[in-house]
C-alpha cells in the first residue's frame, strides 16, 4: 500500500493542478467597478485554498476507495473540522465547500461497510419484519409530529409557510406517484391539472362567489376531466413517446391560461382570491358586511398566524386523503390492474383487462388530486397567473416521486422535504443553493438508484410476516 | 376426434393472416373439442403462434372464422383484443414468459381475477368503502389463487416477487395464472420449453388434470413430442402456414407429409 503512496500523490496533485489551472480565471480574477473603470480584484487565496482542498479531497477518496479506512477518515474529519471551525476563510462558501469534502470522503469510506451491513439486515427474516414495522411507526410518528406542528415551538411563520408549501408538493407527489408509480405512465405534464384546479377555484370564487369547500370538488372533477382528455390521445404510446405528449400538453394548457386573456386574465393573472372559511368564518382582522371572522367565532383574540395554521390542516387534511385513497385502492382490483399493466401490458390483455379504462382511470384519478392541490394553492396564493405552472414544476414533481422511490409513500414525504424544504431552509447560500440542491439529487441518484425507499409492500400477503427465532 | 364430435369448443374456419406479402398463415381450418388437448405442431415458423394471436385476438385475421362455443356462441375475429379474455374467456400464456415480474406470486393470480372482483367493488367503490360484498369476494379469489398454488407446489412462495422465482416455477405459475382468469379455453405457448424432464413430466400432469378435472378444452402449441404425444387427443400440423395434417396423435406420427416436412425428403437436399 506505501509503495503505492507516490502514484496516489501524483494524481491528487494533478487534480489540483487542473483544478487551479480552471479556477484561475474563474476564481481567480474579478472585474471590479471603481468608478473610474473595472478593475482586477485578485482572490488568489480563495484559489489555494480551493486547490488545496480539492488535492487532499481526491487523496481522501483514492485512501477511501483503497479500503484504507482509517487514514481517509482521519483525512475527511481533519476537512470537516477545518471547514466548520472559527478559522476565518476568506469567505462562507469557502467553509461550505472544505466541509463538503470531508463529509463526502467521510461518506465514501463507510459506504461499503454500511451498504453490506444494510444488505445482510435487510435480507434476514427479522430485518424485514423490522422493517415494515420501522416503517409503519415512521409513518405514525411523521403523521403525529404533523398534526402537532402548530403548536410546537417551531410554528413561527416561516416554518409554517413552509410546512404547507412541503404538504402541497407531498400531495402533488402522492397524486403523481399514482400515474407515474403505480400505473407506470411517465407523465411530465402534471401541473397542466394543478393550473386546471387552481383556475377552477379562482375563477368560480371571483366571477361567481362560490366558496373554497364547494369549488373544492368541482376543482378535482373538471382536472380529472382534463385527464381524461389528455389521457384519450396518448393511450397508445409508451415511454418516452408519452413522456414528450403529457410534456406538451402541460405547455399548451400554461400558454392557453397565458393566451386566453378574456378567460384567464392573461399573464396578469387573477387577484383577489378569498381564502378558505371555516364554517362561513373568514380569516381576516375584520370581516366584511354580513360575516364573522374565526377570532369573533371563537372568542380568541386575532392574530395573523391563525389564517396559516388554518391552511396547514387543510393541507395536511387534503394529503391525508390522497395517502388514503392511494393506500386503499392499491389493495383493489384497479389498483393491482394499474401495477400489473406497468409491468406488462401484453400479459393484461391476454387476462381480459381493459388497457384503456384502466389508464384512463389512472390519469384521471391523477389529474383529481393535482386540482384539489390547485385550488388550495389558488386559496392560499390569493394571486394566481400562469407564471406559477411551468414545466419545471412538473420536473420538481417528477422528481419527487423518482428521487423519492416510485410507488413509496414514505419517500415521498422524504424526496419533498429534501428537495423543497433544503433550498429554502439554504436559502442564505444564495445561488449555491441550487448547486446543492443539484448535488443532493446526484447523491441520491448515486447511491440508491432506485430511489430513497426502493421496497415494494405487497398489496396482500398469504402468510404474514413473523419476526426471527 | 374432433372432427366426430357435433360441438366442438372453437371451430377455425378458412383463418388466413396476411402480413403486406407475406402470408403467414394461409386457410388453415379445424376444430378443437372440448375437454380435449389439441396440438398445433410444425416447424419453426409454421405459423403456430400467429394461430394463437388471431385465436386470443392479438392480431386481426385477414380471411376466416373464430367461433368459440362456450356458454354461448362468440365470433372471436370480431372482438376487440382484450375482450377475448374478459368476454370469450379465452386465456393464454406466452412464448416468453410474461408475468407480472415485480409483483408477488399471489398478486399475480388476483390479476388475473380481475373482471370478477372488479364487478364486486362495482368500479371501485364498495371497494373503497370496505363494504362487505367486496371483501367476501377478495377472499374468495384468495382462496382459488391458494388451490391454485398448492397444484402447481408455490404456495410456500406465494409472496415472493413472481420475477424471483425459477424458470420452471415462473412456467407453471403463468399457466396457474391463466387458469385463475376462469377461462372456457385455455391456450398455451410452448409451456415446456426451457424444462428438464422431470418439470415437462409434471407440466404432462398439469395440462392432463386441468383437461380431466377442471373440464377445460386446451390449445396447445409445443415442440417437445414427449409431451405432445402422450398427452394430445388431437394433433394439427402446420407447415409454411398451411395445414398438412390433422388426426389423433398416431396417424399423425405415421403421416408421410408430417415426416416430410419435420424430417425433409431427399430431393430437398441436404441443408432441409
Amino acid at each position: 500500500m506505501v509503495g503505492r503512496l507516490p502514484a496516489l500523490l501524483k494524481d491528487s496533485a494533478l487534480t489540483a493542478l487542473v483544478a487551479g489551472a480552471l479556477g484561475l480565471f474563474i476564481v481567480g480574477f474579478r472585474t471590479t467597478d471603481l468608478g473610474k473603470g473595472l478593475f482586477f480584484d485578485y482572490q488568489f487565496v480563495d484559489l489555494g485554498i480551493a486547490v488545496v482542498t480539492i488535492f487532499f479531497g481526491r487523496l481522501g477518496l483514492h485512501l477511501a476507495s483503497m479500503g484504507l479506512k482509517w487514514p481517509a477518515f482521519a483525512l475527511g474529519t481533519a476537512l470537516g473540522a477545518v471547514g466548520a471551525s472559527p478559522l476565518r476563510l476568506p469567505s462562507t462558501f469557502l467553509h461550505w465547500f472544505v466541509v463538503i469534502a470531508g463529509v463526502l470522503i467521510i461518506l465514501r469510506t463507510i459506504w461499503p461497510w454500511a451498504n453490506a451491513a444494510l444488505a445482510t439486515a435487510r435480507h434476514s427474516q427479522r430485518g424485514k419484519a423490522f422493517g415494515q414495522r420501522g416503517a409503519k411507526w415512521f409513518g405514525a410518528i411523521l403523521l403525529i409530529a404533523a398534526v402537532l406542528l402548530p403548536f410546537s415551538p417551531f410554528s413561527n411563520q416561516k416554518n409554517m409557510d413552509l410546512a404547507v408549501l412541503i404538504l402541497t408538493y407531498v400531495m402533488l407527489g402522492w397524486g403523481l406517484n399514482i400515474v407515474v408509480g403505480l400505473a407506470g405512465l411517465l407523465d411530465l405534464g402534471y401541473v397542466a391539472f394543478y393550473a386546471v384546479g387552481a383556475y377552477s377555484y379562482a375563477l368560480l370564487s371571483t366571477q361567481y362567489g362560490l366558496s373554497f369547500w364547494t369549488v373544492l370538488p368541482l376543482a378535482g372533477m373538471f382536472a380529472a376531466t382534463f385527464g381524461l382528455l389528455l389521457g384519450f390521445p396518448v393511450l397508445r404510446l409508451r415511454g418516452d413517446y408519452l413522456a414528450i405528449v403529457t410534456m406538451g400538453f402541460g405547455e399548451i394548457i400554461r400558454l392557453v391560461l397565458l393566451n386566453w386573456v378574456d378567460l384567464s386574465n392573461g399573464p396578469a393573472g387573477i387577484g383577489g382570491i378569498p381564502g378558505p372559511t371555516f364554517f362561513g368564518a373568514v380569516f381576516a382582522e375584520t370581516a366584511p358586511a354580513g360575516k364573522q371572522t374565526f377570532a369573533q367565532m371563537m372568542n380568541i383574540p386575532f392574530s395573523s398566524n391563525q389564517r396559516l395554521i388554518y391552511l396547514y390542516y387543510i393541507i395536511l387534511l387534503l394529503a391525508l386523503v390522497t395517502n388514503f385513497f392511494t393506500q386503499r385502492i392499491r389493495r383493489l382490483p384497479v389498483g393491482r390492474a394499474w401495477e400489473a399493466l406497468r409491468e406488462d401490458e401484453t400479459a393484461c390483455k391476454a387476462l381480459g383487462i381493459n388497457p384503456t379504462n384502466t389508464k384512463l382511470t389512472a390519469f384521471a384519478v391523477g389529474a383529481m388530486f393535482a386540482g384539489f392541490a390547485g385550488s388550495f394553492f389558488a386559496a392560499k396564493q390569493r394571486f394566481i397567473s400562469p407564471e406559477s405552472f411551468t414545466f419545471i414544476e412538473s420536473a420538481i414533481i417528477l422528481s419527487i416521486v423518482v428521487l423519492g422511490g416510485m410507488g413509496s409513500q414514505i419517500g415521498v414525504v422524504l424526496a419533498a422535504v429534501l428537495l423543497i424544504g433544503l433550498p429554502e431552509w439554504f436559502r442564505d447560500l444564495g445561488a449555491y443553493r441550487m448547486i446543492v440542491f443539484g448535488l443532493a439529487m446526484v447523491l441520491i441518484m448515486v447511491f440508491r438508484p432506485r430511489g430513497l425507499i426502493a421496497h415494494r409492500e405487497p398489496s396482500v400477503r398469504l402468510h404474514p410476516v413473523r419476526a426471527g427465532p | 376426434m374432433s372432427a366426430a364430435n357435433p360441438q366442438p369448443l372453437i371451430e377455425v374456419e378458412h383463418l388466413t393472416m396476411r402480413f403486406g406479402g407475406l402470408v403467414a398463415v394461409d386457410d388453415v381450418s379445424f376444430r378443437a373439442g372440448p375437454r380435449a388437448i389439441t396440438a398445433i405442431i410444425g416447424p419453426n415458423g409454421a405459423g403456430k403462434t400467429t394461430v394463437f394471436n388471431c385465436i386470443t385476438g392479438f392480431y386481426k385475421p385477414t380471411v376466416g372464422r373464430l367461433t368459440l362455443r362456450g356458454d354461448r356462441e362468440y365470433l372471436l375475429e370480431r372482438m376487440l383484443g382484450h375482450e377475448v379474455g374478459q368476454k370469450a374467456r379465452v386465456a393464454r400464456t406466452f412464448q416468453n414468459i410474461r408475468l407480472f415480474p415485480g409483483m408477488t406470486v399471489l398478486e399475480n393470480l388476483l390479476v388475473a381475477q380481475h373482471n370478477k372482483l372488479m364487478r364486486a367493488s362495482g368500479m371501485s367503490i364498495f371497494g373503497l368503502l370496505g363494504l362487505q360484498r367486496y371483501r367476501t369476494a377478495e377472499a374468495a379469489a384468495i382462496d382459488k389463487a391458494r388451490s391454485w398454488l398448492e397444484r402447481i407446489q408455490l404456495l410456500a412462495d406465494a409472496d415472493r416477487p413472481a420475477g424471483e422465482l425459477p424458470y420452471g416455477a415462473q412456467r407453471r405459475l403463468e399457466i396457474a395464472r391463466a387458469m385463475c382468469s376462469d377461462p372456457q379455453l385455455l391456450c398455451l405457448d410452448e409451456p415446456a420449453a426451457g424444462l428438464n424432464p422431470r418439470e415437462s413430466a409434471e407440466l404432462n400432469d398439469l395440462l392432463v388434470s386441468i383437461r380431466d378435472v377442471d373440464g377445460i378444452g386446451v390449445l396447445l402449441i409445443e415442440h417437445d413430442m414427449t409431451v405432445v404425444m402422450r398427452i394430445s387427443n388431437h394433433i394439427v400440423v402446420l407447415d409454411y402456414g398451411r395445414k398438412i395434417a390433422e388426426g389423433a396423435p398416431d396417424e399423425v406420427r405415421n403421416d408421410p407429409a408430417v415426416i416430410r416436412a419435420y424430417l425433409g425428403t431427399a430431393e430437398d437436399g441436404p441443408d432441409a
